[in-house]
């Protein structure tokens, strides 16, 4: 088994009395995406930029392509690439000449027309960075990061503040990092941006990890209780089962006995976005 | 690529963004232009009593240059630096294999070129314009003396970044340090109207040794010679700004 790209063993951060990250474990592997996902003030950045290099840690040990990134050299900057959570861009460059500045830092650049073509700014190559959206800023921000044909690539909050179809062009963007073999740590506060994205997901909650796994199997969501709710005269009945295959059978059999029609009967199952609430409801009051 | 090919990778960019942005061409190029033809037009005619007398036109010609190798070097770089710290850009700019050096190198190159085009523009002016003579005799000297102050200016300018906390702030603290310096120091009020008392006060700072080496290059009826008394003390203050800019400078933002 190849070694993992970024593995992370107890890592602590503290600012003053304030602990930001306390105690975080976790391993990506090479070609994946990974989400890491937490509500604003979680430490998602602070881990992030501790594994781009920027912050020095309190605790624990850090790997980033097998060196530590406190320590990272000009050649290991090489084989990353960075997309910060804010970033404004050159606005007097164009989307050319800006990856053109960037290519010019790396030795084995991406040719900038490919890299163009990747982030979906073929006819936006001569504009200025000033004359493009938010949207279309952001993903010539991500083709900044990937003109050095980096194997590990790091994208802070890449949608937040997106319209949902920037959004969605930024996802096939990033989506398309995927099939070129890009390995990609991917912050976000969006649940249903790591289920579209992610190969793995780890929630962290007040700098410490409070699940991780596949989008699907994330926070035993199959083992978490089913809700049935209906309406009885002028009354909301909601039960939670984790039987709802035979109360509903015992519910509806009672129903047809009596003649009832019961009202706007639902069976919902919890979705990833009511899996995330619950384990990270304690920091967004 | 190596270290000098990066650079000049670096200064093109930063070439082509400066002349781009109309911010920077107005108050690093146009502003100086203007107050030259303004001081001129206005106070022309009369003599300023230094050297037993000269045109007022010749006083105003190395007086402005002075600002004007000042205003594309410290000020220009507080302020752009300022902005691509607050944008992130100096942050993003670290997590390439770029070494810093480069980075800040091609800034200094920037405004080293741009202070060498208003030299050359300013001397035009004065020449075509109001028939000041460009001593083409001490070109050597004039060249040097410009270096000298390029370089301390250039590291007052980083090492004042550090004192501006938001893009906001900069233009006023630039300008708040610079403005009543410029007429303490002779640059827009001759020296021969400014009280003694004043004129001791500016010499507590950098831009009006540096005026004084300058006009005594370039100047009609000056000894031509370098002034390494004003030198050295502009040399001190940019050894002063280059150990505190080491100190100081932050590559990430500081406001939120």
């Amino acid at each position: 088994m190849s070694d993992p790209v970024i593995s992370i063993r107890g890592l602590r951060k503290s600012y003053g009395d304030f602990e930001a990250v306390r105690g975080i474990d976790l391993e990506v592997r090479a070609g994946e995406v990974f989400a890491f996902l937490g509500p604003n003030g979680a430490g998602k950045t602070t881990t992030v930029e501790i594994l781009e290099g920027y912050r020095k840690r309190s605790g624990g040990e850090v790997e980033v392509l097998g060196e530590d990134p406190q320590r990272g050299d000009r050649a290991w900057h090489e084989r990353i690439g960075v997309v910060l959570q804010s970033c404004r861009l050159d606005p007097y460059l164009t989307v050319r000449e800006s990856l053109g500045l960037y290519a010019g830092y790396y030795r084995a650049p991406r040719p900038v027309d490919e890299v163009i073509e990747l982030v979906g700014l073929a006819g936006k190559a001569d504009v200025r960075a000033s004359g493009l959206s938010g949207g279309q800023q952001r993903r010539l921000d991500v083709g900044m990061a990937l003109v050095g044909d980096p194997e590990l690539l790091f994208l802070d909050e890449p949608t937040t503040g997106f319209d949902p179809s920037a959004r969605r062009q930024a996802w096939e963007t990033i989506a398309g990092l995927r099939d070129l073999g890009k390995t990609v740590f991917l912050t976000t506060h969006y649940m249903d941006e790591a289920q579209r994205l992610a190969d793995r997901v780890t929630i962290i909650s007040r700098g410490e990890v409070v699940a991780s796994g596949t989008p699907d199997d994330l926070g035993n969501r199959e083992s978490l209780p089913t809700t049935i709710s209906y309406r009885l005269g002028d009354e909301d009945v909601s039960v939670e089962t984790t039987t709802p295959v035979a109360d509903l059978h015992a519910l509806t059999e009672r129903a047809i006995a009596q003649g009832l029609e019961l009202e706007g009967l639902e069976v919902t199952r919890p979705n990833l976005e009511d899996v995330y609430l619950s384990l990270t409801e304690k920091d967004t009051e | 690529m190596s270290g000098l090919a990066l650079f000049v990778h670096q200064f093109r960019y930063d070439q082509k963004a400066f002349w781009r942005n109309p911010a920077s061409v107005f108050f690093t190029v146009m502003f100086p232009v203007i107050l030259l033809l303004i001081f001129a037009t206005v106070f022309g005619g009369q003599t300023v009593d230094v050297r037993g007398g000269i045109k007022t036109t010749a006083y105003y010609v190395p007086a402005i240059i002075t600002l004007a190798v000042i205003s594309a070097t410290m000020q220009s770089l507080a302020m752009s630096l300022v902005i691509a710290r607050e944008d992130g850009r100096l942050k993003r700019g670290r997590g390439t294999p770029m070494p810093a050096w480069v980075f800040i190198a091609g800034r200094i190159g920037n405004s080293a070129v741009v202070a060498l085009l208003m030299l050359a523009l300013m001397a035009a002016i004065g020449r075509l314009l109001y028939g000041v003579a460009i001593p083409w005799e001490h070109l050597p000297e004039i060249v040097v003396t410009l270096l000298i102050g390029t370089a301390a200016f250039c590291c007052l300018g980083i090492a004042l970044t550090a004192a501006i906390p938001s893009q906001d702030a900069a233009a006023p603290i630039v300008n708040a340090l610079l403005l009543p310096l410029y007429f303490l120091s002779g640059v827009f009020i001759p020296d021969d109207q400014l009280p003694s008392g004043v004129i001791h006060f500016a010499d507590l700072f950098p831009i009006r040794h540096f005026f004084e080496a300058f006009f005594d290059v370039y100047a009609p009826g000056s000894s031509g010679g370098l002034q390494w008394d004003n030198l050295a003390v502009v040399a001190l203050w940019g050894v002063a700004g280059l150990l505190l800019a080491i100190r100081f400078f932050r590559w990430t933002p500081r406001g939120g």
